[in-house]
């Protein structure tokens, strides 16, 4: 019998429909594989076999709705009615949401089941998930030449990523402010797309900084990402940064045809130090999709160099103003201090975690009076130009293609002690969020330490669908194996 | 980045710190201050700040009650609960 944590989710779909399975098998196959990885902060697996039994009297009687009775995690950071949603922060350790965040609604809405709440970086803030108040995630890939050392799943979405990597649910919601879906996607072997800022509802996501987070999906497959794209995408009221664009249907756009396509390919992005391999993976998807029948251009993007810079005063100076709604009076941690102020300045000082008071602290610091037109108001400046370097891009090609992150997994605790290391982990992907525009992560190969490397196609606005057509012929040309390579699985 | 500016920063961002922490982010912020000062090299002259990708004017909508009654959800997560009030420390002597 196949094993059903292994299913993609358009096959699930057809053996659901085909009543081959059942949802409640489904769910619980998935609920019976243990997480060895520390991916989950809260399981929901109650909760899951009775929306499983729901889904299965929808396959009875015919009334089935498009994602029934698949398994999904979604990450702590989407609101979940009376379920506790954490940020995997200290100071919202005990909060549980009243209301339902848009897109674990449009989810539910779909029939899908939700397995549980999946851990994170702290509000977001990390590249390696590390910085979670409910421990580190570790990467399910074991490497080849180093299978004892542990490596980072990526993050801040690392236990999305792992969850879908491992097999523990078929596919998982996550946000990206700065590359949160596409880097941890790259370094576990999987799918993961952030749409254009907008297309997806910010209501009810706990917030870092507004006007670059946006949320997405993570799959084990390009076609299973469309499919959840799909289901979570679309106009909100809730939402006013929310785009009433059409809402295309994804899943068509995977027609295998890109004769023609114009794929530009950005010299900046051919970085000095950048590894060989790094280097050997990207000329590979250039070759994949040149032999599809797409055609090659060099591009420029002058201002790639800045957008990190420009990332690292925006992101924490909204972050900074976001996160002052924690003050311990309403809800989540308090700890009493002999006045107001006190109360505010110890319940913050316990309930948050190291970077989370780095990113405030900076943020705090380049808004204050005097630096507010040297730093935040410059990188508003900056962003404009590197916004308009992809538009004079796309003035010469449909979509570009780089690597997603300069390098595969590294192994935890590495770059702890270096914020700035850190943070250049994520140098490919941040100018997409500061220029507000889709981005996909495809697998495409291994490292020399056996560890996956992932491709990222950048869209233009609203085209998604250009996104998905692409990724699906590096897929193909890939041939990817994720679960049935070297996966950690439990003794 | 000096000793006196983290306090004053940790001051404003209402921020509880111990020595250890504010040491540490003496030297880290002096680096991520130091990093992205690198903006200052680019010719930004007549260029208009980007505050938001989003093109389209935010939507107006009609200024009424859509929903209400929900003064229990407002309270459930009260970390300290005193006949539907929000209790705090004493603010006026």
């Amino acid at each position: 019998m196949t094993d059903l944590t292994h299913l993609t989710i358009a096959d699930a779909l057809k053996s659901l429909t085909a009543k081959e399975i059942t949802a409640t098998e489904l769910t619980q196959a998935h609920i019976d594989k243990p997480d060895i990885y520390n991916a989950y902060i809260t399981k929901t697996s109650e909760q899951a076999l009775e929306q499983a039994k729901e889904s299965d009297a929808r396959y009875q009687n015919g009334t089935a709705k498009a994602l029934d009775g698949i398994p999904l995690g979604i990450k702590d950071l989407f609101c979940t009615k009376g379920v506790r949603t954490t940020a995997a922060s200290k100071i919202l350790e005990n909060f549980v949401p009243p209301y339902e965040s848009t897109v674990t609604q449009k989810l539910l809405e779909s029939g899908s089941v939700f397995l549980g709440k999946t851990n994170l970086d702290e509000f977001g803030m990390g590249s390696s998930n590390t910085n979670s108040a409910y421990g580190k995630v570790i990467n399910p890939w074991r490497s080849s030449t180093t299978p004892n050392i542990e490596y980072v799943p990526g993050g801040s979405s690392g236990g999305s990523a792992t969850i879908v990597a491992s097999g523990l649910a078929m596919g998982a919601t996550g946000t990206d402010t700065g590359g949160s879906i596409r880097q941890p996607a790259g370094f576990c072997g999987i799918v993961g797309i952030k749409p254009t800022y907008g297309r997806c509802s910010r209501y009810g996501v706990i917030a870092y900084a507004s006007s670059l987070d946006q949320a997405g999906v993570f799959a084990r497959t390009v076609e299973d990402s469309a499919l959840l794209l799909h289901a979570i995408a679309g106009h909100d009221p809730k939402d006013s940064t929310s785009a009433t664009q059409p809402l295309p249907d994804f899943t068509k756009s995977l027609t295998g045809d890109i004769r023609g396509l114009k794929v530009g390919i950005p010299k900046e992005y051919r970085l000095k130090d950048m590894p060989e391999e790094i280097q050997k993976i990207w000329d590979q998807g250039a070759e994949w999709l040149k032999s599809a029948g797409a055609e090659i251009i060099d591009i420029s993007l002058p201002h790639t160099k800045s957008a990190l810079a420009a990332y690292y005063i925006i992101a924490p100076a909204e972050a900074s103003s976001n996160l002052a709604r924690y003050d311990g009076v309403r809800y989540g941690l308090r700890v009493e201090g002999k006045d107001l102020d006190d109360t505010y300045a110890k319940t913050r000082g316990a309930g948050f975690g190291d970077e989370v008071k780095r990113r405030i602290m900076t943020g705090t610091y380049v808004l204050s009076a005097g630096y507010y037109d040297a730093y935040y108001k410059k990188a508003q400046k900056v962003r404009r130009l590197i916004r308009d370097d992809f538009v004079s891009a796309y003035e010469q090609c449909d979509v570009i293609l780089t690597p997603t992150s300069p390098s595969g997994a590294f192994p935890i605790g590495e770059k702890e002690d270096d914020p700035i290391k850190m943070y250049l982990n994520d140098v490919f992907t941040v100018p997409i969020n500061i220029a507000g525009l889709p981005g996909i992560s495809v697998p495409a190969g291994l490292d020399t330490k056996g560890l996956p490397l992932g491709l990222q196609l950048i869209g233009k606005a609203w085209d998604e669908e250009t996104l998905f057509r692409t990724a699906d012929i590096i897929e193909k040309a890939a041939d990817f194996k994720g679960l049935t390579l070297n996966i950690r699985q439990a003794a | 980045m000096d000793q006196q500016t983290v306090a004053r920063v940790a001051a404003l961002a209402r921020l509880d710190l111990h020595d250890a922490q504010k040491k540490m982010l003496e030297t880290q912020l002096t680096d991520i201050i130091g990093f992205v000062e690198q903006l200052s090299e680019i010719n930004t002259d007549n260029i208009t700040p980007l505050s938001s990708v989003v093109d389209s004017e935010l939507p107006l909508r009609k200024d009424e009650v859509t929903d209400g009654q929900k003064k229990e959800d407002v309270l459930a997560n009260n970390p300290e609960e005193n006949e539907d009030f929000y209790v705090v420390t004493k603010i006026i002597e």
